[in-house]
């Protein structure tokens, strides 16, 4: 056992302990931090494999971008704190698919790759920079426009409509919603989204006050 | 080192992303479980290209390079429609999305 491969372990079992953190927290916040520490291990396990340049890509992108991202997520969305309300109803079914999937797939490894050892080595970065841009070159274009329809498409999605408060929002709520689902339900849950809202939109006039 | 370890750490890192995708209800929790698959998938290539020297190593480098920008690109999008969801129905909760149901 070589030193690289109990740092391998040691990584491992880190990342194994944080990512079950990930979904079995009750607070949001400490899920969204243990899914970064998980990123954290994975970007170490790529540096032991070798792989230095997506180790690095891993925690610029992960650790510093998608982490923040999904916080300021979660702070946006006013998510409530508690197990019942964070999970659902099927959590022994997830339970029994992700085992029996773990099951298969252990097998499979196992019985495939049990005996094969590799030697840890990578190509370094010009290698990759020479291979992406020569034989990847087209797979990489797609990339670049994919990333700026995402983006152009999450600034659509997320931005209000000029001239709007979020008040029209809530008008078109009461109205709409009853024409296009039909029946009373559609109205006692308006109803429950605006007594939702109202806190923070009293907050917001009262910053346009001052 | 023998393959199977990292490829058995990917396997269980897969797993428990699939638990969280059934038995969350928060869609911010159900796309951090997302993320983890596609983290798993990456340790993966990046093993498995430990394999083939050569070309077929570049190959595992790239494809892992492709899976984070893919990734980065769909947590953006997933934030912005369940912030949207959360805007037109006051909350994130998977169970609640049920307008589209047959």
């Amino acid at each position: 056992m070589t030193a690289h491969d109990v740092v391998f372990v040691l990584l491992a079992v880190a990342g194994g302990l944080s990512a079950l953190m990930v979904v079995t927290a009750r607070n949001m916040v400490h899920a969204v931090l243990f899914l970064a520490a998980t990123f954290g291990v994975m970007a170490g396990m790529f540096l032991v494999f070798h792989a230095d340049f997506v180790a690095l890509v891993q925690v610029l992108i992960y650790v510093g971008a998608v982490a923040v991202l999904l916080m300021f997520g979660l702070m946006l969305t006013r998510a409530p704190i508690g197990r019942e309300t964070l999970d659902s109803q099927s959590r022994g079914l997830g339970l029994a698919v992700s085992m029996a999937l773990f099951g298969v797939l252990a097998a499979l490894i196992v019985q495939a790759y049990g005996d094969v050892r590799v030697a840890l080595a990578g190509p370094d970065v010009a290698a990759i920079g020479g291979s992406i841009f020569s034989q990847w070159v087209l797979p990489f274009e797609l990339l670049s426009l994919l990333l700026t329809a995402a983006l152009v498409g999450a600034i659509v999605l997320s931005r209000r409509e000029a001239g709007e408060t979020g008040q029209e929002d809530l008008a078109e709520l009461g109205e709409a919603r009853p024409t296009i689902m039909g029946g009373p339900e559609g109205v006692a849950e308006a109803r429950r989204a605006r007594q939702l809202r109202a806190p923070g939109d009293e907050r917001e006039t009262a910053g346009a006050g001052r | 080192m023998t393959l199977a370890g990292p490829l058995l750490f990917g396997a269980f890192i897969f797993c428990v992303g699939v638990y969280g995708v059934i038995a969350r209800r928060n869609a911010v929790l159900v796309l951090m479980s997302v993320e983890l698959m596609l983290n798993a998938v990456n340790v993966n290539l990046v093993a498995f290209q430990l394999r083939a020297p050569g070309d077929a190593a570049l190959t595992g480098h790239v494809f892992a390079l492709f899976v984070i920008a893919i990734a980065a690109a769909e947590v953006g999008v997933g934030l912005a429609i369940v912030l949207n969801m959360f805007r037109n129905r006051a909350s994130v909760n998977v169970d609640d999305a049920d307008l589209m149901r047959w």
